[in-house]
C-alpha cells in the first residue's frame, strides 16, 4: 500500500509543569488516506485536542513524526485548516473580514483582489453566512459562528481539515443541521478530514473511520472502526441500518465498557 | 437517542421561525420603552449633578459672603473676573491672553506629548507583553522610573532641552508613558490562546500580527491606559507651566495669584476642570468605538 496522505508515526507527548512530566499521548500511529472522513472519539481530557494539534503543527510532538502529503508537518501553516474548540472568531471583525483575512494571506500571490472577493464569499455562501457578512462576531449565534469557522479553514484550501469538536457547544437541532452541511461540504469537494467527537451518532453518521482513544494518562489508539456505510447518508435512513446500528453499538461499548470514565483518573 | 435524531428535521424548520418572531418583538418592546421613559431618563440623569452643583455654591456663598473672607464667594468671582469670562477669545500682548488661548497652548503641549507617549507607550509595551526576556530586563526599570513624580523631571528635561516648552512635552511624555506601557503590556500577555492560533495558523508575519491581532486584541487594556495617560498628562501640564512660564493655563494661575487675583484663579480651575474632563471622556468615547467588537466578546 502507497504511503497514506497523511501519516501520524509512534507520536508521543508528554507535558511537564514544575518538574511534574505527565504522559499524555503514547505512541499514537494512523494513516489518513486522501479525501476520507476520520473522527476521534474518546472520554474528556484523553488528548484528543493535544493530537489535533499537533497534526496542526500548534503543538510540538515529544517523539514521532507527522507526514502531510511526504512533507514533515513541524510547524502550523494554512494547508491545515483548523476549526478550533470554540470558534474564535477574532470578535472586533465582520463575518466576512474573518474569512477574507484568512483569504487574503493564503492566496495574496496567487489571486487576484477581485477574485479573493468571490473566493471569500464563495465560501461563506457555502455555509450559507453570506447574509450575515456584515454582522459581528457578537452578533450571530453560536451554531453561525461555528459555520463561519468552518468556512474560514475551508477558503484556505486546506490539505486536510482539523475540526475539534466543532458542533460540541450547539444544541441538538443546530448540531443536526450543521452536520449535514459538512458531509454535503465533504461530498462536494472531497477534502481530509480529522474530526473530534463526544458524540457517537455524530462519529458513525459522518465518518469512514473512527478512531476510538483510551482513557488517559498515556492515551493511544484502543481500537479503529470502519463504517462501510455507502454515501450519500440521510439521518433518517441511518437510524434503522443495520450496519449503522452495528458501529454505533461497537463505539458505545468501546467507550463505556471497556474504557468507562474514570473521574479518579483525572 | 437515535429516536429524537429522527425527529430532528422535520422539527428544524419550526423552530427557527419560532426564534425570528421573538427577535422581531423585542425592538418593538425597547422603542415603546424608550418613548415611556425618556423624559424621565432625562431628568434622572441631568437633575441631580444640577442640584449638587447648586448645593454647592449656596454653600459657598454662604461660607464666603463675609467681607472678612479670604477667599471669594461666587458673585465675587463673578463680579471681578467678568471681563475674563466674557472674552475667552482676547487676544493680548506676550502672556495677556483670554482664557481659550491659554487652554489652546497646554492643551497643544498635552497633544503633542501624549501622542510621542502612545507611539512609545505601545511599541514598548508591545515589547514587554510579547517576549519574556523583555519583561524581565526592562519591568524593573519600568516599575522605579514610573514612580518618579512628574515634575521631578523638569529639572532634567530644561537642563537637556534648555527651553521651557519641551521640557514640559517631555514631562507630559514621560508622565503618559507608564500607565500606556503597563496596560499595553497586560494586555498583549492576555491575548486568548486562540487568537495566536489563528494567526499562527495563518502564517501572519510579525507586522501582520502586530496590526491585526496584537493592536485591536489588546485595544480594551490599552485604551485603559490611555484614559490614566491623558488624565496625569492634564495633571502635570499645569504644574510643568507653572514653572516654566509662557502662554498656557498653568502659568496663568500662577500669573494671577502673584497679582492676587484670586477670582482669575477660580475661574482658571473651573476650565481646567471641565478640558480635563472633556479629555476623558473623548478617550473613553474613542474607545468605545474602537473596542466596539472586542468588548461584549
Ligand atoms: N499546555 C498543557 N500543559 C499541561 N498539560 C496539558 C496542556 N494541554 C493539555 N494538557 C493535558 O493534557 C490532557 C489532554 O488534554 P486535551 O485538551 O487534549 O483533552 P481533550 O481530549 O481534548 O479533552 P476535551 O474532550 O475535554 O476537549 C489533559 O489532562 C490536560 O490536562
Ligand atoms: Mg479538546
Amino acid at each position: 500500500m502507497a504511503k497514506p496522505y497523511l501519516s501520524l508515526e509512534f507520536v508521543d507527548k508528554s507535558f511537564e509543569r514544575n518538574g511534574i512530566r505527565s504522559e499524555v499521548l503514547t505512541q499514537v500511529s494512523l494513516g489518513v488516506q486522501k479525501g476520507e472522513y476520520i473522527s476521534i472519539i474518546g472520554h474528556s481530557g484523553c488528548g484528543k485536542s493535544t493530537l489535533l494539534n499537533i497534526v496542526a503543527g500548534l503543538t510540538q510532538a515529544t517523539s514521532g513524526v507527522v507526514f502531510l502529503d511526504g512533507e514533515v508537518v513541524d510547524s502550523p501553516g494554512p494547508e491545515r485548516g483548523v476549526v478550533f474548540q470554540n470558534h474564535s472568531l477574532l470578535p472586533w471583525l465582520t463575518v466576512y473580514e474573518n474569512v477574507s483575512l484568512a483569504v487574503d494571506k493564503v492566496f495574496s500571490r496567487t489571486k487576484s483582489a477581485a477574485q479573493r472577493h468571490e473566493w471569500t464569499m464563495r465560501n461563506l455562501d457555502l455555509v450559507q453566512m453570506g447574509h450575515a457578512k456584515d454582522k459581528r462576531p457578537s452578533e450571530i449565534s453560536g451554531g453561525m459562528k461555528q459555520r463561519v469557522g468552518i468556512a474560514r479553514a475551508l477558503a484556505m484550501e486546506p490539505k486536510v481539515l482539523l475540526l475539534d469538536e466543532p458542533f460540541g457547544a450547539l444544541d441538538a437541532l443546530t448540531r443536526a443541521h450543521l452536520q449535514d452541511q459538512v458531509m454535503q461540504i465533504h461530498t462536494e469537494l472531497g477534502n481530509t478530514v480529522l474530526m473530534i467527537t463526544h458524540d457517537v451518532d455524530e462519529a458513525v453518521l459522518l465518518s469512514d473511520r473512527i478512531v476510538m482513544m483510551t482513557n488517559g494518562p498515556s492515551a493511544k489508539i484502543g481500537e479503529v472502526l470502519d463504517v462501510p456505510i455507502a454515501r450519500p447518508r440521510r439521518r433518517i435512513e441511518l437510524a434503522s441500518d443495520r450496519t449503522y446500528l452495528r458501529c454505533r453499538e461497537a463505539v458505545l461499548k468501546f467507550l463505556y465498557e471497556r474504557h468507562r470514565f474514570v473521574e479518579a483518573a483525572e | 437517542m437515535s429516536v429524537t435524531k429522527l425527529k430532528l428535521n422535520d422539527d428544524a424548520a419550526p423552530a427557527r421561525k419560532a426564534e425570528i418572531i421573538a427577535l422581531a418583538r423585542e425592538p418593538r418592546k425597547a422603542r415603546r420603552y424608550d418613548l415611556a421613559t425618556l423624559a424621565g431618563r432625562v431628568a434622572g440623569t441631568v437633575l441631580p449633578p444640577l442640584v449638587t452643583i447648586a448645593l454647592i455654591l449656596l454653600l459657598w456663598e454662604v461660607l464666603c459672603s463675609s467681607p472678612t473672607s479670604s477667599l471669594p464667594s461666587p458673585t465675587r468671582v463673578l463680579e471681578e473676573s467678568w471681563e475674563l469670562i466674557v472674552n475667552p477669545f482676547y487676544v493680548g500682548q506676550g502672556v495677556d491672553q483670554g482664557m481659550f488661548w491659554h487652554i489652546f497652548a497646554s492643551l497643544q503641549r498635552v497633544a503633542i506629548g501624549f501622542t510621542l507617549a502612545v507611539i512609545a507607550g505601545v511599541a514598548l509595551g508591545a515589547l514587554v507583553g510579547q517576549s519574556d526576556w523583555a519583561m524581565r530586563g526592562l519591568d524593573p526599570v519600568f516599575q522605579v522610573l514610573r514612580t518618579v513624580p512628574p515634575l521631578a523631571w523638569l529639572p532634567l528635561s530644561l537642563a537637556a532641552f534648555r527651553d521651557g516648552s519641551p521640557s514640559a512635552i517631555f514631562v507630559i511624555f514621560i508622565t503618559a508613558i507608564w500607565p500606556i506601557i503597563i496596560n499595553t503590556a497586560v494586555g498583549i500577555r492576555n491575548i486568548p490562546t486562540d487568537y495566536v492560533n489563528v494567526a499562527r495558523v495563518l502564517r501572519l508575519n510579525p507586522l501582520e500580527y502586530f496590526t491585526k491581532i496584537m493592536v485591536p486584541s489588546a485595544a480594551p487594556y490599552i485604551f485603559t491606559g490611555l484614559r490614566i495617560g491623558i488624565g496625569l498628562s492634564w495633571l502635570a501640564i499645569v504644574a510643568a507651566e507653572m514653572l516654566i512660564g509662557g502662554v498656557g493655563i498653568g502659568f496663568f494661575i500662577w500669573d494671577a495669584w502673584n497679582s492676587s487675583l484670586i477670582s482669575d484663579i477660580i475661574v482658571a480651575l473651573v476650565y481646567v476642570g471641565l478640558v480635563g474632563f472633556l479629555l476623558d471622556r473623548c478617550i473613553a468615547f474613542l474607545g468605545r468605538i474602537v473596542t466596539r467588537g472586542t468588548a461584549n466578546a
